[in-house]
């Protein structure tokens, strides 16, 4: 499978099946350009690294697969079908981010924030909560051995009972990709995953987002923003660059790392304005 | 400990009843009332600490919301007894009605506050809390202005005996009235529910890509607060078997979320704690000033007044020295008494009820969080 993703990320057109592609997608903050016409494919079971300087419009791309940011132009398709994403819609979609930092409840324990990455998948009506019937405390309880089956995968289930705040930074990491994992996603968006943490625990980061597409239960196709270069090299088979808002590189990752303009974008160079044919492109779309 | 929810809340709201129904024979009628009253104002307390602690939604209009139930029961009652009916199952309509109504204005005030935050949300409900009374005033053939209404209520059923005090069957109703909202907000507050409230409250991006509707949630957690608001003032109605501006006027508002921080933000019995305060230290700061205090002049001045200061001084010293209120304190001692293992091991086999357990919802925080 490997083989015929690194086959297929040479010419994104033709790769067989992407779970997500994102085409012409453009964002502007009043006069600044966040996003400028990206375009770019996720193949299903896939895992593809966005990489780029502090300021690219990394996380602006996230944020616009998951509704926090309506682009001005673009679409977005998931699964084949187009996507007008809303925040609280994705995991019912089956779409899970992780945020940049951490991000968890700081009022409820370990096993409760798990917990609630699950979201309204197994609705639960509010009347049958209101007066606690044998259902809403089945599903409950179901749900609660799914969350305490994932801390016990990341091998944090000791922590379960704990809030959040008294936890090393290492364990809180896992506990948001934990939240993250809960409702089985099929795509996971992880926003910075190795941020602030030490080499050992890289190594384990790395060796646990190799093995989300071939997780039972349904693998995941995976998306990270990251800054830690070696991650995205060991884990990712294709790698996006992002400079100033607009895709300068797309390829596997030796291809990244030979690439001219990649180095230029993140060292800095005289010719800056080596892209501009792109120009015309961008404005190209409706707004 | 049993595995159904409902079972176990079940067994305390039953044993909390059987205990009450026994207190009420051991108390004089004066007593009763006073039981009665904290009763009422429990109803309102254990949905404001629900919306304010675990939701995170700071409402100063909840006195407004009891004058809404209040007015209600008055309007309804007064049709009833205009009609001659003489079945206490009207109470029962009554106080539906006056449920259903608080909902639905609890329900657009919801509305507009699933939109704001912090201070500006509380400025919103201050504004609700101060116009809705002069309502009152403003429909005043309907309503009777400052003067207010009378609200008819039928005597105790006959069966209980002729000498069956009044203030005994409404320490009654209103005790059945408070155990079934904390059955109600107990139920909703250990379940998804709750833990959905808390996520909001503490995170709402996050929550948001949890797949939670934000915005739903609030505003249902604010629905959930007006109707015990609505229930609460309608049963304050029928023990004062009268309703007036002045009965729900802003104090009761700030009294209430007083009541509720000092018994302990967040928990539903801490919001005992606050309402068997609201009634007892107002009638303890009066007995103290009859005893210590012998001028006449002195003593009208202190009366009413005291009590709102040891109230206000209470506040600062809990905030200082117990940012949990009085439950947050009792959860602290038990804590030290259990021992931590013996939690750890209860926490994996069934996390209960979030006011019983260790995992209190943040009753040990300050839970109205800044954005």
């Amino acid at each position: 499978m490997d083989m015929a993703q690194a086959q297929g990320t040479q010419r994104p057109e033709t790769a067989p099946d992407p779970a997500l592609a994102l085409r012409g997608i453009s964002v502007r903050f009043g006069g600044l350009t966040a996003l400028d016409d990206v375009s770019l494919q996720v193949p299903e079971g896939g895992t593809v690294g966005i990489i780029g300087p502090n300021g690219a419009g990394k996380t602006t791309l996230f944020n616009v697969i998951c509704g926090f940011v309506r682009p001005d132009a673009g679409t977005i398709s998931w699964e084949g079908r187009e996507l007008r994403p809303r925040p609280h819609r994705l995991v019912r979609l089956g779409i899970a981010r992780t945020l940049q930092g951490i991000g968890l409840f700081p009022g409820l324990t370990v096993l409760e924030n798990v917990m609630a990455g699950a979201g309204d998948r197994k609705k639960i009506g509010f009347g049958s909560s209101l007066i606690a019937l044998p259902r809403s405390d089945r599903a409950e309880r179901e749900l609660r051995g799914t969350a305490m089956a994932r801390l016990d995968e990341f091998k944090i289930a000791e922590y379960a009972g704990r809030k959040p705040d008294d936890l090393p930074y290492p364990v809180r990491k896992k506990v948001a990709l934990a939240r993250a994992l809960v409702a089985q996603p099929r795509l996971l968006l992880l926003d910075e995953p190795a941020g602030g943490l030490g080499s050992d625990d890289i190594e384990e980061l790395a060796a646990l987002i190799r093995s989300l597409p071939r997780r039972r239960g349904g693998g995941a196709t995976v998306m990270l923003v990251e800054h830690h270069m070696d991650l995205v090299m060991e884990v990712c088979q294709q790698v996006v660059v992002l400079d100033f808002g607009r895709v300068i590189a797309t390829g596997t990752p030796e291809q990244i790392k030979d690439d001219p303009a990649v180095a230029e974008a993140y060292l800095g160079s005289a010719a800056t304005e080596g892209d501009q044919p792109r120009d015309g492109a961008a404005d190209g779309g409706p707004a | 400990m049993s595995r159904s929810t409902l079972l176990r809340h079940l067994v305390v709201t039953v044993a909390c009843g059987v205990l009450l129904f026994g207190l009420t024979y051991a108390l004089d009628p004066f007593r009763d009332y006073q039981l009665a009253t904290a009763a009422a104002y429990l109803c309102a307390t254990a949905g404001l600490t629900l919306l304010a602690g675990q939701s995170g939604q700071l409402s100063l209009g909840q006195g407004a919301l009891m004058a809404v139930g209040g007015y209600t029961v008055a309007l309804v009652q007064n049709q009833f007894g205009a009609h001659n009916v003489t079945t206490q199952w009207a109470l029962l309509g009554s106080l539906v009605a006056a449920i259903c109504v608080a909902s639905v204005a609890g329900a657009v005030i919801g509305v507009a506050a699933a939109r704001l935050r912090g201070p500006y949300l509380a400025g919103l409900t201050l504004v609700v809390a101060v116009a809705v009374p002069s309502i009152g005033t403003l429909w005043h053939s309907l309503l009777h202005g400052d003067q207010g209404l009378s609200v008819y209520l039928l005597p105790a059923p006959a069966s209980l005996g002729e000498t069956f005090p009044l203030e005994r069957w409404q320490a009654w109703l209103a005790v059945i009235a408070a155990l079934l909202t904390m059955l109600a907000l107990g139920n909703l507050s250990s379940g998804r529910f709750g833990r959905t409230m808390r996520a909001v409250r503490d995170d709402e991006i996050a929550a948001k890509l949890a797949g939670i509707n934000v915005a739903g949630t609030q505003v249902t957690a604010f629905v959930v607060s007006a109707a015990c608001a609505g229930l609460g003032g309608g049963m304050l109605a029928v023990l004062a078997q009268s309703v007036s501006p002045g009965a729900y006027a802003f104090t009761l508002s700030l009294n209430l979320l007083l009541a509720v921080v000092v018994g302990g933000l967040g928990s539903l019995t801490g919001a005992v704690w606050g309402s068997v305060l609201l009634v007892l230290l107002p009638w303890l700061a009066d007995d103290l000033t009859n005893s210590l205090i012998h001028s006449p002049a002195a003593q009208q001045r202190l009366a009413g007044n005291l009590s709102l200061a040891i109230f206000g001084l209470l506040l600062v010293i809990v905030m200082i020295a117990a940012p949990g209120g009085i439950q947050g304190l009792l959860n602290r001692a038990g804590r030290r008494v259990r021992g931590r293992r013996e939690r750890v091991a209860a926490y994996r086999a069934e996390p209960s009820a979030p006011d019983a357990q260790p995992h209190a919802p943040a009753a040990s925080r300050t839970s109205i969080p800044n954005p």
